[in-house]
């Protein structure tokens, strides 16, 4: 299973690789994001800094959206899931592999956005443990996010209205996760005095609930109907 | 799965409409329940002491809470029984039930918030873990009727939407905790049910409500579903109703047509 997973995954970030619409569409709107905040408040140099984790959360979610659309749509728009299935790859082979596909796009992406918010927020990372903790925080959420967007990708996959249903399932779902990973990075960078590994045992609740949902009902999903 | 289908069509089909005497008598239970609450909770019971006449509020906040929890679970259990079995009943018993669920829930912060005004001079506190928590399970579910509403094949629509159904409910464990740590504080006031402190009248008034607001929902869940079923039948056999119409509409042209031959030169034509 893992090393059909390896290679869906393989063949996602290939394709991402070639088509570069992660970098040239959704990387671009992340920034305009972090952007249009800070417009929104006014470009107050304290209150960003202060809101940094947030707003780097919510520019993420929303980016990450974007990923999630674009590697569901890549299987659903030729009907390609039919030839998967028919390369007789089982449905938690092919969901672990997407999930992992997203989670490296979705890493690539905060990787530059934290880059964004330490130059643009002035956010700052003191020490060696921060930076640690960043680092995990990341890992961790892109997993669940990842899990719970390629698992409501394939809900949404091929419906009528997909591109407004999509987020309306998703983001509430992913309320914790927000939540979770603004408080550990609010620890990171210094924003609030808060426990944040405390916070990545939420995280870690969430990715391990979600992958355990995806491995066992994407098969429900891409069932013949 | 036709078998299944066939068998629910052929119990449903004499049923006229979504009434039948089992709802009327649920429903004037209901309303006589309705009736004796609001006697007790306006007349018989007393002001509490700290929150006055407000503390009435409880006898509708605190049932129309457990509602849309009930509504919520019930429609991840048929769910589940939907994805298990594939009865097309199960799904509309889903689809009814977190209807009412997402109603309740809904009410549950209105009356909140009325409640809060007054209290906590705020309508609305992102302090309060319940209050928040209820507001993302509200639109957690409120996602699922919009999934629910976009059309399309009713099987896969079905399926889809079961799988929603049992995520949801096993989010409101965590979206509680997640939001409970996040404030790590709440105005809310631990539960009234268990805490002793209420009178015996309160306590007798809160649970008798508690009771009728469950026939009420059981009196709503039932009267949605028999009107999904009806939607459900009119779309599943309405087809093969209407071809079923057309043929007997066309053996009857032809039977006319052979006891009257010189009446319609067309179905003579088509006779020679």
């Amino acid at each position: 299973m893992f090393r059909d997973a390896l290679l869906i995954a393989g063949k996602d970030l290939r394709i991402e690789a070639r088509s570069r619409v992660v970098f040239s569409q959704v990387l671009p709107f992340a920034i305009l994001a972090l952007v249009l905040f800070a417009f929104a408040l006014d470009a107050d140099r304290v209150a960003l800094r202060d809101f940094s984790p947030g707003l780097f959360w919510v520019a993420v979610l929303f980016a990450g959206l974007l990923a999630i659309q674009r590697t569901t749509n890549l299987e659903h728009d030729d009907s390609t899931i039919d030839s998967l299935r028919l390369s007789a790859l089982e449905p938690p082979s092919i969901f672990a592999g997407k999930t992992m596909a997203i989670s490296v796009q979705l890493l690539a992406l905060q990787a530059l956005l934290v880059l964004g918010v330490l130059m643009f927020y002035g956010a700052a990372i003191d020490s060696l443990g921060d930076a640690a903790l960043l680092g995990v925080t990341s890992v961790v959420s892109s997993v669940g996010v990842a899990a719970a967007g390629t698992l409501y990708g394939a809900l949404t996959a091929g419906i009528r209205g997909r591109e407004t249903l999509l987020p309306i399932l998703l983001l509430p779902v992913l309320a914790p996760v927000l939540i979770g990973a603004t408080r550990a990075f609010d620890d990171a960078l210094g924003s609030a005095a808060v426990n944040g590994w405390a916070w990545l045992a939420l995280l870690g609740l969430f990715a391990v609930v979600y992958l355990v949902f995806g491995l066992l009902a994407y098969g429900i999903l891409l069932e013949e109907s | 799965m036709t078998s299944t289908v066939q068998d629910a069509t052929n119990s449903a089909t004499g049923n006229p409409g979504p009434s039948d005497s089992g709802t009327r008598t649920t429903g004037i239970l209901c309303l006589l329940g309705f009736i004796v609450v609001a006697a007790l909770a306006f007349f018989a019971t007393e002001p509490d002491d700290v929150q006055g006449d407000l503390v009435r509020i409880m006898y509708v906040h605190v049932p129309v809470a457990i509602m849309s929890y009930v509504g919520f679970v019930v429609g991840a259990i048929a769910s589940g029984y939907y994805l298990r079995k594939r009865s097309p009943a199960a799904d509309l018993v889903a689809q009814a039930s977190i209807e009412i669920g997402v109603l309740a829930g809904v009410l549950t912060i209105v009356t909140g918030a009325v409640w809060g005004q007054p209290t906590w001079g705020t309508y609305w506190n992102w302090g309060d873990v319940r209050l928040v928590s209820m507001l993302v399970l509200v639109l957690l579910y409120v996602g699922y009727l919009a999934l629910r509403g976009v059309g399309g094949d009713p099987t896969s629509q079905a399926r889809r939407s079961a799988v929603v159904a049992i995520l949801s409910a096993f989010m409101i464990p965590i979206v509680r905790n997640s939001v409970d740590w996040w404030k790590n504080r709440t105005l809310h006031q631990t539960s009234s049910l268990t805490d002793g402190q209420l009178e015996d009248l309160t306590l007798f008034t809160l649970v008798l409500s508690i009771g009728v607001f469950l026939l009420f929902f059981v009196w709503l869940t039932t009267k949605r579903f028999r009107l999904a079923w009806l939607e459900y039948q009119r779309d599943e056999l309405g087809l093969g109703d209407a071809i079923a119409q057309r043929r007997a509409e066309a053996e009857r042209g032809v039977e006319a047509a052979i006891a009257n031959p010189l009446r319609d030169p067309a179905s003579k034509g088509s006779e020679a």
